[in-house]
């Protein structure tokens, strides 16, 4: 009972240790059954992202949203994203002038006009990048299954851009006694389809040509837009952080104001 | 325990809204002169900090049902228009999304001091049915919001906890086509889930105001479980010592909810949850939110589905007639050497069986030959200790169990401490 | 129960008031968020601007468009109303405006004096205000009796301004921008 007593102090401590230790384990234990239905390996990579303090790269942003426009956008909707956001802080933050050019060079339907008709006009920022196809059944029609939506992909699947980075350099040739059906192929990444995707591999040796002269493998090219997709899926991940670093040290030393007010007031009580 | 008030009106004006509605002698009675047992540790600052949860998610749910479209083709986009557009929607929605979860982690923590401390022990009874109450209406409300976003896991949740009430007899094919208002989870059903969803807190913090009532007439458990005899020697006034005490636990408890907000937002959620909603196609792995796994664990080890139905919801009831299900005269596990042990048993029980609810219930634990001991098998074993421990452990163990002597009052409780600390 | 001694005032009292001004601070910074969320919002921002085609709007004749959520009244205006816009002597209006100080240049640099663009919101109480009629075949607003001149001007009733002009510009001969 006095042992109790005396740990009353660190028990103040132990509370949040116990109760992240608790949600860890249950966040951990959650993820390792996913994790342990295929024997594919992804790569935990180093993103500039990572961390308490990492940010996004603008230069490989940028990088990666070339790589997005002209391979995956030609099956991949990403329609919560507008061409305004492509200029916001804390992402590839092209000028407004570059996003102009690069809304215009989209054409999307608008209407209705005065005379009630829809018609085609050059993109502007406020527009949503445009679909493909104009819905999921289209996109299923004419390419056997519909390639999910971009915008928060990297949120959406468990390990976020290792797991897309490593499907996209996941492709294999099939093992002894894997039978690829016709229109699949073997990708042991993707565990969901038991290592058999229906996108063909997206990216080849020298696809997209990088204006900063960083090499354009296909390996570079997978980290870029894998980034560009954590960024799609995150775009407040900057201002997130950096507020969230106020706010620990405001509330640290306001714990520690009210722990030493909380002793002068109790000190005549022990 | 609420002895005279010693309210005293200040001024004209407070002493004549003072004849008319008592308000500040309430406030002053309740939270300012409020006698507290002076020996109250850290475990007791969650109900304060539970307040503030409940404040936290009442405020932030508001705002986001500002921005919010409950129609089931635009909540997933509205959803998406919160994190980019609104100024600040990000932190609204992250705040509430992880402040569900820090909630429970304050109801859990609650709970089990409850547990150790016997406070729902006699007189309290009403006290902890109310507080049950409230942990049955968080559960409700945590579900109904789980469902607003749309996504995948929101969808299939809603199915698989709609068709739960399939399962009851006569009446349960009823019930469930009037929660869904069709025939399967759809708009009908997410408009209601976020009419009751905006309903419920309301009705939490009412059932709150009553759980603060009985708790003020019974006065509070504490440490030692022993009744304060003279509120001179045993209590000190609510402010500032608990007002303080309180303050530094909410203070420190915000410290982990801001780390999981800021830098960890989606630690505890689930992937699934942001792919849009598709009835065609459940996926692979369908889990419930981490402070529901104990009770997922609990209906999947009973193979029927009446059965396991019972058995989950009763794993909840059981809770309400606790009271009378314990039978011993002292309250406080510090002086219940064999009920420490096995308090502590049960923490570890309900843990396992939560990670038994996160697990593919075909896992193999032990392989044996072809087969082996899986997951269903522990969570069955698991899901019969958590009833022994209730309906037989508390029983017998209250007449049998030989406790320590218990401290004349609060007052020697404490300086008993203090010799031992010297 | 105890009393609360008051040994070592000032240091009690200091701890106090830091911890009780740093709460307040951080109440403070915490409630911005919660109003903020309530101002425009970047989507809405971003739909600032529309063209409009004035090419099939005949003279003595006006169309409405919307732009913010609000009615715009876009008047090709005749030759009299020219006249009677610019016959006003300045100095007896309530919110003095000349004529021309409502106008945009059209593409070949001359003042536009044919069109008219205002916001068809009374700035009395924000009803919207009926084209071609009261005293000065302007506007009149039926809410509150408010009656405006052909180049949108308060003339007499309650409201206190002329009716207020959006920022437009010529595209070309037959489109406007607003916004």
């Amino acid at each position: 009972m006095s042992k109790i007593g005396k740990i009353r102090m660190r028990s103040l401590l132990v509370l949040p240790v116990i109760a992240a230790a608790a949600l860890g384990a249950m966040t951990l234990t959650a993820s390792s059954v996913k994790a342990s239905g295929g024997e594919a390996h992804i790569e935990e990579m180093d993103w500039s992202f990572n961390g308490p303090f990492g940010t996004f790269d603008r230069d490989q942003l940028r990088r990666g949203y070339k790589v997005y426009k002209e391979v995956c956008s030609a099956c991949h909707s990403m329609e919560y994203m507008h061409f305004r956001n492509l200029a916001e802080k804390g992402g590839p933050e092209f000028t407004e002038g570059q996003v102009k050019t690069i809304a215009s060079e989209y054409t999307v339907e608008d209407g209705p006009d005065q005379a009630g008709d829809s018609f085609e006009r050059p993109g502007e920022g406020k527009d949503r990048f445009p679909s493909p196809y104009p819905n999921e059944e289209a996109a299923a029609a004419s390419l056997g299954a519909a390639p999910p939506d971009l915008s928060v992909i990297a949120k959406a699947r468990e390990g976020g851009p290792d797991y897309i980075h490593a499907l996209l350099i996941g492709y294999e040739e099939a093992p002894e006694g894997v039978s690829v059906p016709a229109g699949g192929y073997y990708n042991p990444v993707f565990t969901a389809g038991s290592g058999v995707i229906a996108m063909p591999p997206p990216l080849v040796e020298g696809q997209v040509d990088y204006e900063d002269g960083t090499p354009n493998t296909v390996e570079q090219m997978s980290e870029d837009v894998s980034a560009f997709l954590m960024w799609t899926a995150e775009p407040k991940m900057e201002q997130r952080k950096r507020l969230g670093f106020q706010v620990l040290l405001y509330l640290i030393a306001l714990s520690g104001l009210l722990y030493f007010a909380k002793r002068k007031v109790w000190s005549d009580v022990h | 325990m609420s002895g005279e008030s010693t309210y005293n009106p200040g001024n004209g004006f407070t002493r004549w809204l003072d004849a008319r509605l008592p308000v500040m002698r309430l406030v002053h009675d309740s939270f300012v002169d409020y006698p507290t047992p002076k020996n109250l540790n850290y475990w007791w600052t969650f109900g304060g900090i539970l307040s503030l949860c409940l404040g936290i998610q009442i405020i932030t749910g508001i705002i986001l049902a500002m921005h919010y479209v409950p129609s089931t083709d635009l909540a997933f986009a509205s959803v998406e228009h919160i994190m980019r557009d609104v100024n600040f929607g990000w932190l609204i929605r992250y705040t509430h999304a992880n402040g569900a979860s820090m909630f429970f982690i304050a109801v859990y923590i609650h709970m089990f001091r409850g547990l150790y401390y016997g406070s729902y022990k006699a007189p309290r009874e009403v006290l902890w049915i109310l507080g049950v109450l409230i942990y049955l209406l968080m559960m409700a409300t945590a579900f109904f919001g789980y469902v607003l976003p749309w996504g995948q896991m929101s969808f299939w949740g809603a199915t698989v906890i709609t068709n739960l009430f399939g399962a009851i007899p006569v009446v349960g094919e009823s019930v469930r086509t009037w929660l869904w208002g069709g025939f399967s989870v759809g708009d009908p059903t997410l408009n209601r889930f976020f009419s009751l969803h905006y309903l419920f807190p309301f009705l939490i913090a009412g059932v709150v105001v009553l759980h603060v009532w009985a708790l003020h007439v019974t006065g509070q458990n504490n440490p030692s479980g022993v009744e304060v005899k003279d509120p001179k020697k045993d209590t000190v006034p609510f402010t500032p010592y608990a007002t303080i005490k309180d303050g530094f636990g909410m203070s420190v408890f915000l410290i982990l909810f801001a780390y999981f907000v800021f830098f960890n937002p989606n630690g505890l959620g689930e992937p699934d949850n942001y792919i849009l909603a598709n009835p065609l196609k459940t996926p692979p792995h369908i889990v419930p939110e981490w402070y529901l796994l104990p009770f997922y664990a609990i209906l999947r080890a009973v193979p029927d589905k009446l059965g396991g139905v019972l058995a989950m919801f009763g794993a909840i009831a059981v809770l309400f007639v606790l009271p009378w299900l314990d039978t011993s005269k002292v309250r406080s596990a510090r002086f219940r050497p064999l009920y420490r042990q096995f308090f502590w048993i049960h923490v570890v029980v309900c843990i396992v069986l939560g990670w038994c609810g996160a697990q593919s219930p075909d896992k193999i634990l032990i392989h044996v030959g072809e087969g082996g001991f899986d997951v269903t098998d522990l969570s069955r074993i698991l899901a019969i200790y958590y009833f022994l421990h209730f309906l037989v452990i508390f029983p017998v163990l209250g007449l049998k169990e030989k406790t320590k002597a218990l401290p004349d009052s609060i007052a020697d409780s404490v300086l008993g401490k203090s010799a031992a600390k010297a | 129960m105890a009393d609360i001694h008051a040994e070592e005032p000032t240091r009690r009292d200091f701890l106090y008031v830091a911890s009780g001004s740093f709460v307040a601070v951080g109440a403070a910074f915490a409630v911005w968020p919660l109003i903020d969320q309530m101002n425009p919002d970047a989507s809405v921002l971003a739909l600032a601007s529309i063209e409009v085609d004035i090419s099939s709007v005949p003279v003595g004749q006006e169309i409405t468009v919307k732009w913010r959520g609000k009615p715009v009244f876009i008047r090709h205006r005749s030759e009299e109303e020219i006249a009677a816009a610019e016959a006003v002597d300045v100095s007896t209006l309530r919110d003095p405006q000349t004529d021309d100080a409502r106008l945009v240049d059209n593409p070949e640099g001359k003042l536009a004096k044919d069109w008219l663009v205002v916001i068809g919101i009374c700035t009395h109480l924000g009803c919207v205000p009926l084209a071609y009629k009261g005293e000065y075949d302007g506007y009149f607003c039926p809410c509150h009796g408010s009656v405006y001149d052909t180049s949108g001007r308060i003339r007499k009733g309650p409201a206190p301004l002329n009716l207020e002009v959006p920022p437009y510009k010529f595209v070309s001969d037959t489109k406007v921008q607003i916004g």
